[in-house]
């Protein structure tokens, strides 16, 4: 078990101009945490999770691992496992060898590498499929198979690269949830990648949010949630989206159509000394309430309503500064408008709206 | 995964097509690959027929399976009557193994570092391989020749593996680069993170995962080797003892007559070898050759 670092870590890929896959990346993960990277595709998450490896080389910077400086250390010396995405299992070894090959290169004797790998085909389940060859798996079987094969080797660190993804809905969910089991029961510092952002909410102690190789936030999922660093974090975690407008500002508040949604006096401060004529307002679904038609409210046009069950969400367009905007607003699921039908919108506690700067995307603190 | 559950639809797709088809059609194409297949086995059978027979009688007017046939021109060639049949077959064995181990090596050593090593002109690297594959045989002799006259090789059996492999190997490399692309990298990277040294991941996972191609490379590099003649006859010496069995074979064309039987009794012995070693890697050849095809 080890604490992990990434000082100033950078990855950069030729070409013209060079692509900085990873840039500047500054992260400390403490002994016995889930850590999980989210970013969409291209924001660097998995390189990062590869330089940590050793399988990626790093162009500045360091990396450390329990303290050590592993920069130049190759991946045999790291003492890390970590699963891929397509599980890479040894089609030529059956389960029990695939779960024993790291600890028999190591010179481990015969005895001790089969009472590990039952100890672990035991708790994943897998006792009677050590004899198989992968081919012979479902893939929930296989995808256990790479998780056995980590944690047999017992490592200061788990890496995880998307082990989820080729997994159907429904046993994705289930994984997420042994997995996160399985990693509080072993206490291993884990660094997990995925571009959802359920599993990163679900799983990590702390989330690191990356795109385009940098760092946006790195908090812990109620925090990303409710303080988001920035634009980019607001909008990328929670689901459905955050609605992000940018929009007036005047001497009371935001300006919506038909709607002026009242600030706190020190955001308006912060606005006006930063010389700010609009702001991006960001408001979640759920912060957001059908009015009654005696209120003050946005007039939107329903354009579909998503029902699921218990809630539903409603998206429709509010015209701002004349030019039709999409809004998300959640409704309670039995009384959801009609397709076509116009409502008034109004936002349920000003306290959970969100502000940020127009063009840099940062948080204006309220 | 789907594309595991590919091939049974495609089978269950032919089993519905076969019963499908009208008798008349498949009387029709079981005639025509039976007439194919006769076509294909028809000389080898009767080289077969004919190595049992007199010189004499192999070419008789009146056509007979058998005609006053016995063992006795096997005999006659393992015995060395016409030339020293044993040292030929030692030096062809000789000759065709080493190519064999040496191209398979070469080829399996380049056709990993192309495959997943990225450095400067490793593309070009490939197409050079192609350029000794363009010019006929005849051409090469002479500029061949030279280079082992240089080298001293000239008249040796490790002169001619050289030049054997100039020709299986670039050929072996691009096969076996086909092969090493198909196997996911992931597998390399798991590999290192557990423990392996790069040679090892080469030697422990890639090689083993790649047996269908190694086979069918070693298959091509053996069969190369085995019958080939212009090679042989230009670069080795002219001594009987030195020559490989398909050099060897010439003897019995001589300039006025063939002899028909001695030489059929001699080519069935000369091939039983590449039947033998074509018997050991069959089974890898489809999966091989396809592998190689597809993605080379």
């Amino acid at each position: 078990m080890a604490e992990v670092a990434y000082v100033s870590a950078s990855r950069v890929f030729a070409g013209n101009p060079p692509v900085r896959a990873v840039d500047q990346l500054e992260l400390d993960v403490a002994d016995g945490e889930f850590l999980v990277l989210v970013g969409p595709s291209g924001s660097g998450k998995s390189t990062a999770l590869r330089m940590l490896a050793g399988l990626e080389d790093v162009d500045e910077g360091a990396i450390k691992i329990g303290g050590k400086d592993v920069t130049n250390v190759p991946p045999k010396g790291r003492d890390i496992a970590m699963v891929f995405q397509s599980y890479a299992l040894y089609p030529h070894m059956t389960v029990a060898e695939n779960m024993g090959f790291a600890l028999k290169l190591r010179g481990t004797s015969k005895q001790e590498i089969k009472d590990k790998v039952a100890e672990a085909a035991k708790m994943l389940d897998l006792t009677k499929y050590l004899d198989r060859k992968p081919k012979a798996l479902s893939g929930g079987q296989r995808q256990r198979v790479a998780m056995g094969r980590a944690i047999v080797r017992e490592p200061s660190v788990f890496l995880m690269d998307e082990p989820l993804s080729n997994l159907d809905a429904k046993l994705r969910v289930e994984t997420r949830a042994n997995i996160a089991a399985l990693q509080q029961r072993l206490g291993t510092t884990t660094i997990y990648v995925t571009h959802d952002q359920v599993e990163a909410m679900t799983m990590g102690d702390r989330v690191a949010v990356l795109k385009d190789g940098l760092l946006q936030q790195c908090a812990s999922p109620r925090e990303l949630y409710d303080r988001p660093a920035n634009a980019f974090v607001a909008g990328f975690i929670g689901s459905p989206a955050m609605n992000l407008k940018t929009v007036p500002l005047t001497a009371e508040g935001a300006l919506l159509d038909g709607l002026t949604v009242p600030l706190t006096r020190s955001a308006l401060d912060k606005a006006s000394t930063e010389g700010l004529k609009e702001v991006t307002f960001g408001v979640r679904p759920e912060t957001l309430r059908l009015a009654g038609a005696d209120e003050e409210g946005m007039e939107l046009t329903v354009e579909l309503v998503e029902e699921l069950g218990a809630d539903a969400y409603v998206y429709g367009s509010v015209r701002i500064g004349g030019v039709p905007e999409r809004f998300i607003v959640r409704v309670d699921g039995r009384t959801p408008p009609a397709f076509g039908q116009n409502v008034k919108v109004a936002v349920r506690d000003t306290s959970e709206v969100h502000l940020f700067h127009p063009e840099s995307g940062a948080r204006l603190e309220v | 995964m789907t594309i595991e559950s590919l091939p049974i639809q495609v089978q269950a797709a032919r089993v519905s097509l076969r019963g499908k088809r009208s008798m008349g059609r498949s009387v029709a194409l079981h005639a025509t690959l039976t007439v194919a297949s006769l076509i294909a086995v028809f000389p080898v059978f009767w080289v077969l027929v004919t190595s049992f027979k007199p010189d004499a009688r192999a070419v008789a007017p009146t056509i007979r399976l058998f005609d006053e046939s016995s063992l006795a021109n096997y005999r006659d060639v393992l015995s060395g009557q016409q030339g020293d049949f044993l040292a030929w077959v030692l030096n062809s064995v000789e000759i065709a193994l080493l190519t064999t181990l040496i191209a398979v090596f070469l080829s399996a050593t380049t056709g990993y570092a192309v495959s997943r090593f990225r450095f400067p002109g490793s593309r070009k690297l490939l197409l050079s391989f192609l350029i000794a594959q363009m010019f006929p045989f005849a051409v090469l002799i002479v500029p061949l020749f030279n280079v082992l006259l240089s080298l001293g090789l000239q008249g040796t059996g490790i002169g001619l593996v050289l030049v054997y492999c100039t020709t299986s190997v670039p050929f072996c490399t691009y096969m076996l680069k086909g092969y090493f692309d198909t196997i996911p990298t992931d597998i390399d990277e798991s590999g290192r993170v557990d423990g392996l040294s790069p040679f090892g991941v080469f030697w422990r996972l890639v090689l083993p995962l790649a047996r269908p191609g190694l086979a069918v490379t070693a298959f091509y590099a053996f069969l190369t080797a085995w019958g080939e003649v212009a090679f042989a006859s230009a670069f080795l010496s002219a001594s009987d003892e030195s020559k490989t069995l398909a050099v060897g074979l010439q003897v019995f064309v001589q300039q006025n007559r063939v002899e028909w039987g001695h030489l059929a009794a001699a080519s069935i012995l000369v091939s039983i070898p590449a039947v033998a070693v074509f018997y050991l890697v069959q089974r890898f050849l489809v999966t091989g050759l396809a592998a190689g095809a597809v993605k080379g």
